[in-house]
């Protein structure tokens, strides 16, 4: 048994969900318990649709238990054809009809339904919602994508000519972080290359639409967690080819497009478009007040396609440095540890919250890129924070048009992740007026006004330090407390004066200079030795 | 006040559906009995499903520490019961090391760990054993194939009567039973102790170590309608209940009030005096939302058994019109004193089949309609203004001092689709 408060992803039959709810004609048969259509406002609720997803629970009880479970399941499925008349029809069990193994497959190959039933196979003990989604998303292409293609699509040449070659966009979803717009901005970028799109999907298609798979030259895969498997399995059976870079940033759109290009046979882009940046990025971060983002810390946790692309685009285009890697996907553990070891960080695999937390208060970011998680984790430590990936809350998914991915996307990063740190010029009064009465720890966040900041729970924090204290961990929450190891009061003062976003560093890096050389105690001397030992 | 004589839907039918039912399971409940009982702790065992729930149901609280978890099950736990309860035992040595601040440790079963069935009272039993006198260790279920919603409160107090101090056989005492807000439970008792009832005691406590004692002079008062398996559990112990209408509104804190104050024999003047001020600032309070609210129709989805005593408020006290009251789970006994306020063409439904129900409020289309999150925004998005059931959980909602509250919960969503020109 694993302890659990917090969970980046839900169970498999949530992944399942999301990818029904995308699309439309589509309706999913779950053989669940009473009390699993919780998750039916994640949906009407954090994503805001106006209508329930497309999901028929058999909510058997404790009573029924005894009795004939298939039964009911056979009836449920039976009364949710006859009135939503969907055009394909998933089925499957959640964690606790697994544990009673009614065999939704074989009961629902008995109904004899009009239309395509498909089983899904979701170990929940097992497996967790991006594998339900991708499994869930494969089996529907497996089932429905027509088995024969007329053309072979890897041989553009042979296309009529005059005709624009065309792709499928793979991989959005309902309850995606931003996968609304990135399939406007990436359909749009696709259109200005001169590539049209056949079917994107699961968001928005239907079961019709997955039939017209094949029918594409290649295949755009937005987000390999979801679509990966069935990018390649199209692969296999129609010869597409699928792009493997994931366009979020100003340098991974490039690249993208150049990836496309080559898909879809297009001539190389001429050296003069490319002149000219489509994003405002490059200059936004050559100008003169971006100068003081140069080398600032930076903690990357996130699903491992958002985890990756963010670290590329801190690290180029923000000229951060990283000091953290680390993602929830399990199954891209690999991408995340040959990316980390590039980068010369520790990666991080873990779905254990208390172990990103504890990983974060050893890196002592000044900027953490993360999930809502890692948000409240940053709040809690006092560090700036914008988040990438999901899990998210509601309001990561926004009424304005705020892509993560493109060129538009690009702008959308710059804004967001800068937003939160402290301004250059502010940084450089800070240092220059130390005691700044207005700004200081206990200061809110200038753009929220003056006045002080509201304390944390206290029992929280001691619980906080308690977990740590039992992981092994220093029992520390970033600036909160001074170690009084053999501080003199001088030394802590002069500590004092030193801005309270790079205090911690400040205050790690002196006690490992005292203790590498034996110092016992701290003084004044000590943390300037340190300060020119170690640089900033 | 007297009673009008019992009519209402005493007798009426009540049409019973089975299908499928769109309502949270009794685990959900934790969420705000973890901050009622302030050093009790609640261990979910269960799958990521439930964790999940917990989760989503919890929203933001999850990050305070918040004083539950799931043990999650995994591959290893089902292959064989002995390796799981090893496995609990070291999740609650884990546990019981890191919050050392715990004094009750709930097990809470859920729908895997029932299917399973993994024995959790004996491993409550064992563990009781293992950490006494430090820490309680206690079992309840709040499953979904079991419990739904709000019935996940009443097992957990069900649990708890068992461990409550023996009362003196000679001094009666009044029992107020069911989570109520900090707020609300203060109010009432100052109005206990106004009236000359001294040492009123209410459970839950807001501490583990503070339980209040039963017996055969024991009389109990519910405040909330889902305490089934909580009232038997008192009744085994010779505690006697005593019957009202839930304290919801002007007219049913007055009635619950007084059921009490005649079972232990208050003086009516005495009772008048010290709530007469309050109840009278009650009706003002709701006076301002009655030309809103009057004459509108509601129909109430299924959810936390609130149902019937909400409907029966805000038809006598406001004025609007109950088409159907849907509810997970119909106490007879316990609500009759509600059924016979009822106005008497009221449709009543217990269970639900959800697509024949939402077929039947889309032909009523009802000026409110009242559910939960699952089903608000899609009704909202046909035309229909709802009001989210689950807000009567955790706002503040019974007594004197909250009846104008609850009516502007209801008055609400009507002024915001007035105000809005979008």
């Amino acid at each position: 048994m694993q302890l659990t408060v917090w969970t980046y992803e839900g169970p498999p039959h949530v992944g399942a969900m999301r990818v029904a709810t995308a699309m439309e004609g589509v309706h999913y048969v779950l053989h669940a318990p009473q009390g699993d259509t919780y998750a039916d406002l994640l949906f009407t609720m954090i994503e805001r649709r106006d209508k329930r997803p497309p999901v028929t629970y058999t909510t058997f009880e404790a009573r029924d238990l005894g009795t004939d479970t298939a039964a009911l399941f056979q009836r449920t499925l039976k009364d949710a054809h006859d009135r939503f008349r969907p055009q394909a029809m998933l089925v499957g069990a959640s964690c606790t009809a697994e544990l009673i193994q009614d065999d939704p497959a074989g009961l629902a190959k008995a109904a004899n339904l009009p239309v395509p039933v498909i089983p899904l196979e979701l170990p929940s003990y097992q497996r967790k919602e991006n594998w339900g989604a991708a499994e869930t998303f494969y089996q529907i292409v497996r089932t429905l994508a027509g088995a024969v293609k007329e053309r072979p699509g890897d041989e553009p040449a042979t296309r009529r000519s005059g005709a624009r070659p065309t792709c499928n966009i793979l991989g959005p979803t309902a309850l995606g972080f931003r996968h609304r717009d990135d399939v406007a901005e990436i359909t749009r970028l696709l259109g200005e290359i001169g590539v049209d799109v056949n079917v994107v999907a699961p968001l928005g298609a239907s079961p019709a639409d997955i039939a017209r798979l094949g029918a594409a030259d290649f295949n755009v895969v937005l987000y390999p967690e979801i679509a990966g498997v069935a990018a390649k399995w199209l692969k296999r059976t129609f010869g597409q080819a699928f792009t493997t870079v994931v366009p979020i940033g100003h340098g991974a759109t490039r690249d993208f497009v150049a990836e496309v290009r080559r898909l879809a046979g297009l001539p190389e882009a001429e050296v003069a478009v490319a002149a000219k940046p489509a994003s405002n990025l490059p200059w936004f971060s050559r100008s003169v007040d971006s100068n003081y983002l140069t080398g600032k810390r930076v903690f990357v946790f996130g699903d491992a396609t958002h985890a990756l692309a963010a670290a590329r685009v801190a690290t180029e285009e923000f000229g951060f440095t990283l000091v953290g890697l680390g993602t929830y996907s399990r199954e891209f553990a690999r991408d995340i540890r040959a990316a980390a070891e590039g980068y010369g960080v520790e990666p991080l695999i873990s779905d254990d919250y208390l172990d990103i937390e504890q990983a974060i208060v050893a890196a002592q970011p000044e900027l953490v890129l993360g999930t809502q998680m890692e948000r409240h984790i940053a709040k809690r430590l006092g560090i700036a924070c914008a988040v990438i990936s999901a899990p998210v809350h509601v309001q990561d998914y926004p009424a304005r048009y705020s892509p993560q991915m493109g060129f538009e996307g690009a702008n959308v990063l710059w804004d967001t992740w800068v937003r939160p740190l402290v301004m250059g010029l502010e940084e450089h009064l800070l240092g220059m007026f130390r005691d700044d009465f207005e700004f200081h720890d206990e200061a809110k966040p200038s753009h929220l006004g003056s006045g002080a900041r509201i304390a944390a729970e206290p029992h929280a924090d001691t619980a906080m330090a308690a977990a740590m204290a039992a992981k092994g961990a220093p029992a520390d929450a970033g600036d909160a407390e001074l170690i009084s190891l053999g501080w003199l009061s001088e030394a802590e003062a002069e500590l004092k004066k030193i801005p309270f976003f790079v205090r911690g560093k400040a205050r790690r890096n002196t006690e490992k200079f005292a203790a590498e050389r034996g110092l016992s105690e701290i003084t004044v001397e000590t943390l300037y030795d340190a300060k020119a030992h170690y640089g900033r | 006040m007297t009673v009008a004589p019992a009519a209402g839907c005493t007798d009426r039918a009540v049409l019973r559906e089975r299908g499928q039912r769109e309502v949270f399971c009794g685990l959900t409940g934790i969420v705000w009995l973890h901050r009622k009982i302030q050093d009790a702790f609640f261990l979910v065992v269960g799958s990521r499903t439930c964790a999940h729930l917990m989760q989503s149901a919890a929203g933001v609280m999850i990050f305070a520490e918040p004083r539950f978890a799931t043990a999650v099950m995994e591959e290893r736990d089902l292959a064989g019961l002995a390796d799981a309860n090893e496995e609990l035992d070291r999740a609650v040595a884990r546990l019981v090391e890191r919050r050392p601040d715990i004094k009750m440790l709930f097990l809470v079963g859920s729908c895997p760990s029932e299917v399973i069935k993994l024995d959790l009272s004996r491993a409550a039993a064992r563990l009781s054993e293992r950490y006494r006198p430090d820490v309680r260790v206690l079992n309840y279920s709040g499953s979904g194939i079991e419990t739904t919603f709000t019935q996940g409160e009443d097992r957990c107090l069900a649990s708890l009567v068992p461990e409550l101090p023996e009362a003196p056989a000679d001094a009666p005492e009044l029992l107020v039973v069911g989570t109520l807000a900090d707020v609300v439970e203060d109010q009432f008792a100052r109005l206990f102790s106004a009236m000359g009832l001294e040492g009123v005691r209410f459970l839950p406590p807001r501490k583990a170590r503070d339980l209040p004692p039963v017996g055969p002079s024991a009389r109990y008062l519910l405040a909330q309608p889902f305490l089934g398996e909580t009232a038997r559990a008192l009744e085994e112990r010779g505690a006697g209940r005593i019957a009202a209408p839930f304290p919801l509104g002007a007219e049913g804190t007055t009635l619950w009030l007084q059921a009490a104050a005649d079972a232990f024999g208050i003086d009516p003047m005495r009772f008048r005096a010290a709530t007469a001020a309050a109840e009278a600032r009650a009706k003002r309070a709701l006076e301002t939302h009655r030309a809103a609210l009057c004459g509108k129709s509601l129909f109430f989805f299924p959810d936390s058994q609130l149902e019937i005593p909400l409907a029966r408020m805000l038809s006598r006290e406001l004025g609007m019109q109950p088409t159907e009251v849907g509810t997970p789970y119909l106490h007879r006994q316990h609500l009759a004193d509600e059924l016979a306020l009822l106005p008497d063409d009221v449709r009543l439904s217990e269970g639900q089949d959800v697509d024949r129900q939402l077929d039947r409020a889309r032909a009523i289309r009802p000026d409110i309609s009242v559910c939960g999150l699952g089903l608000a925004n899609p009704l909202e998005a046909e035309g229909l203004a709802t009001k989210w059931s689950i807000e009567l959980l955790f706002t503040p909602i019974q007594g004197y001092e909250q009846a104008g509250d609850l009516a502007a919960l209801f008055a609400r969503p009507l002024a915001r689709q007035t105000r809005l020109r979008v």
